[in-house]
């Protein structure tokens, strides 16, 4: 039995890295139209209509200049923590420039939905921190950056379609020093109480 | 002899035809005189002076120090904005502005201004007032600085062409002491009255100016 | 039972963040003070105070006058400027941290943000000197002084962000002056009433390139 278990492991461990190594590969061709982007690559992990699985965010509807910028972070690694490191270096390793400019495109373009897996009676409390933040414990409002219901501006992310998971591992991964360079999150992550952190990934697991 | 060519034919039927028309060869007619604004320019135009000089006309202290017009002699003010449009007295900011107007209005903004009573913002150095007071009331005799009260009068509210001085920022009249000369009477071919004050201004000391400015500051 | 290397892994993650995360409660009550409120007007001012383009401008505190930051945010505490999110800022401020708030922006020199459309700031920069006296336009120069550094309660202007003073012009009245009381923004309505949409950008774009 135990060996059986063992083999589903390296079977699945086996498939996630041939994934990677295909995406590796496809992305080392030259750059192509927008047309034939090897959009299944991400589909894999990130849906088939980029809504995210997982551990894998959702990329539909996101804001096609954060999307290019984070590309950019993976290949770069400043973007640095476990997740990243794990599947989206390798990912990303011979992402071209327009490469990374069709994909931040194409999924800007695709519709989005919310997760909706947040805890309802957290996503209240998540709400008022959404936008007024906690001055006397020095925790800013989200809503001046990313606007009234989410929708980001410019680079800054649409947070629409995120899932609880998500939210929740972002934040607490930057308060840990990952991703330094993507101020000013990790400075706003550190100020935010674990029960904080988890009334906002509620309520933005909410937001379509 | 060559024939005229027909175009230099027609050029001159249109010169003649346009020096026939009447008017050309004599003065225009004058234009009429402009008339005064209908209330709400007025209005608006008024506004437009208090943005700067206060919202009652108190006077305001931006980078500029705006003076105080409230209660001013409306033919001391007319007088100044002439000056100002006529280039007779100097300010890079108030030629525009007084440029702008509407001749016509000139007495109309003057006359507003007459009738604000704000309390007085002019300010100035406390311990200063009690010597300004004795040089408005007494002059400075030795340099033959007659007493300011002789001509804004004893509550230096002045009259008719004399302005008022009470309630004025310290800051402007002080300004205003030192750069006399270098602001006003500057059409040389158009002496004005301002050419009263000139030996006075540059005989009073920076000093004595401002206390004179501090006392002033204190008069509603 | 089943557990993929993945869900492994999370659940591993997850156990190693709520660790820290409890420390990190303890450590933010100790945390309180200036230099954290600082850091806090910061995370949306900029990290020198020049400003952030958020999905709301943000505007530039370096440099600013600190009378004038002073008047703002006691306008936010009463409800004289409305603004949802200042309030509850300024609520959360003390006299003394006020003070040395504004003080500690008034030293900051950044370089100014720009961004703004360049085609007009010639014209911006007339109104800005000179005024538009026909149309009852003050110059600005007069009061915010001939660099815009402003003075005592007139705020600076220099290098301030584009959409933020548009959008202050744009919608004076419906922002500043309210609540009834007497406001120093009441000098400001005139001029702001005067103004059209083309006149006001020109201006911004003039002000947010100014050192």
């Amino acid at each position: 039995m135990d060996a059986h278990i063992a083999r589903i492991r390296i079977m699945k461990r086996a498939s996630v890295t041939l994934a990677i190594a295909a995406i590796v590969v496809a992305n080392a061709a030259p750059a192509r139209t927008e047309d034939d982007l090897p959009v299944r690559n991400c589909a894999w992990c990130h849906g088939a209509s980029g809504q995210g699985t997982g551990v894998a965010p959702a990329l539909a509807g996101q804001r096609a200049q954060y999307l290019e910028r984070e590309l950019q972070s993976f290949r770069d690694h400043s973007r640095d923590d476990p997740a990243a490191k794990q599947y989206m270096w390798g990912a990303t390793a011979r992402l071209s420039p327009e490469m990374a400019h069709g994909f931040a495109h194409y999924f800007a373009l695709q519709p989005a939905e919310a997760a909706n897996d947040g805890d309802a009676e957290l996503a209240a409390s998540g709400k008022l921190i959404y936008e007024q933040g906690v001055p006397e414990a020095n925790v800013v409002s989200c809503i001046v950056c990313h606007g009234p219901r989410g929708e980001g501006f410019e680079a800054i992310p649409r947070l629409g379609g995120m899932s609880y998971a998500y939210v929740k591992s972002r934040l607490e991964m930057w308060a840990q020093g990952y991703h330094a360079a993507a101020h000013p999150m990790p400075h706003i992550a550190r100020t935010l109480s674990p029960h904080e952190i988890e009334a906002l990934a509620s309520y933005v697991s909410f937001l379509k | 002899m060559k024939a005229l060519r027909p175009s230099s034919c027609l050029l001159g039927l249109a010169l003649l035809a346009f020096a026939a028309t009447p008017g050309f060869a004599e003065d225009r007619p004058a234009e009429p005189p402009p008339q005064p604004l209908p209330k709400p320019q007025l209005d608006a135009k008024i506004a437009y002076c208090k943005t700067c000089h206060g919202l009652s006309g108190q006077g305001f202290r931006g980078a500029y120090v705006m003076p105080r017009l409230a209660g001013q002699q409306p033919q001391y003010l007319e007088e100044q904005l002439r000056a100002f449009i006529e280039r007779r007295r100097l300010h890079p900011l108030m030629q525009n502005v007084a440029h702008a107007l509407n001749p016509a209005t000139l007495g109309a903004i003057a006359a507003h201004f007459k009738d604000l009573n704000p309390q007085s913002i002019g300010g100035g150095a406390k311990d200063l007032v009690a010597a300004g007071k004795k040089i408005y009331d007494e002059g400075v005799p030795d340099k033959q600085i007659p007493a300011c009260a002789s001509c804004h009068g004893a509550d230096a509210k002045g009259d008719g062409a004399m302005p008022r001085l009470a309630g004025q920022l310290h800051e402007y009249t002080t300004r205003t002491l030192a750069d006399w000369s270098k602001a006003r009477g500057q059409d040389p071919a158009k002496p004005d009255a301002s050419a009263t004050m000139a030996p006075i201004a540059q005989g009073l000391t920076h000093e004595q100016a401002a206390a004179v400015a501090a006392y002033l500051g204190s008069l509603e | 039972m089943k557990v993929t290397g993945l869900s492994l892994a999370f659940a591993a993650a997850v156990l190693a963040f709520a660790s820290v995360g409890a420390s990190r409660a303890e450590e933010r009550g100790g945390r309180q003070g200036f230099e954290a409120k600082i850091e806090y007007c910061k995370t949306c001012h900029g990290l020198s105070g020049e400003g952030y383009r958020g999905y709301y401008p943000m505007p530039r505190l370096a440099g600013q006058q600190p009378k004038y930051i002073e008047n703002q945010l006691r306008a936010f505490i009463e409800r004289r400027r409305v603004n949802p999110v200042m309030f509850n800022v300024a609520h959360a401020l003390t006299p003394a941290t006020l003070a040395a708030l504004t003080q500690h922006f008034y030293n900051l020199n950044p370089p100014p943000l720009g961004g703004a459309p360049r085609e007009s700031v010639g014209l911006g920069r007339t109104i800005f000197e000179q005024g538009l006296p026909e149309a009852n336009i003050a110059a600005c120069s007069a009061c915010h002084g001939p660099e815009a550094r402003g003075h005592e309660e007139i705020p600076r202007l220099a290098g301030q962000l584009y959409p933020y003073t548009v959008k202050s012009l744009t919608y004076w009245g419906k922002e500043r002056g309210l609540g009834g009381k007497d406001d120093t923004s009441a000098i400001m309505v005139v001029t702001t009433h005067n103004l059209d949409a083309a006149q006001i950008s020109a201006i911004a774009a003039y002000l947010a390139y100014l050192k």
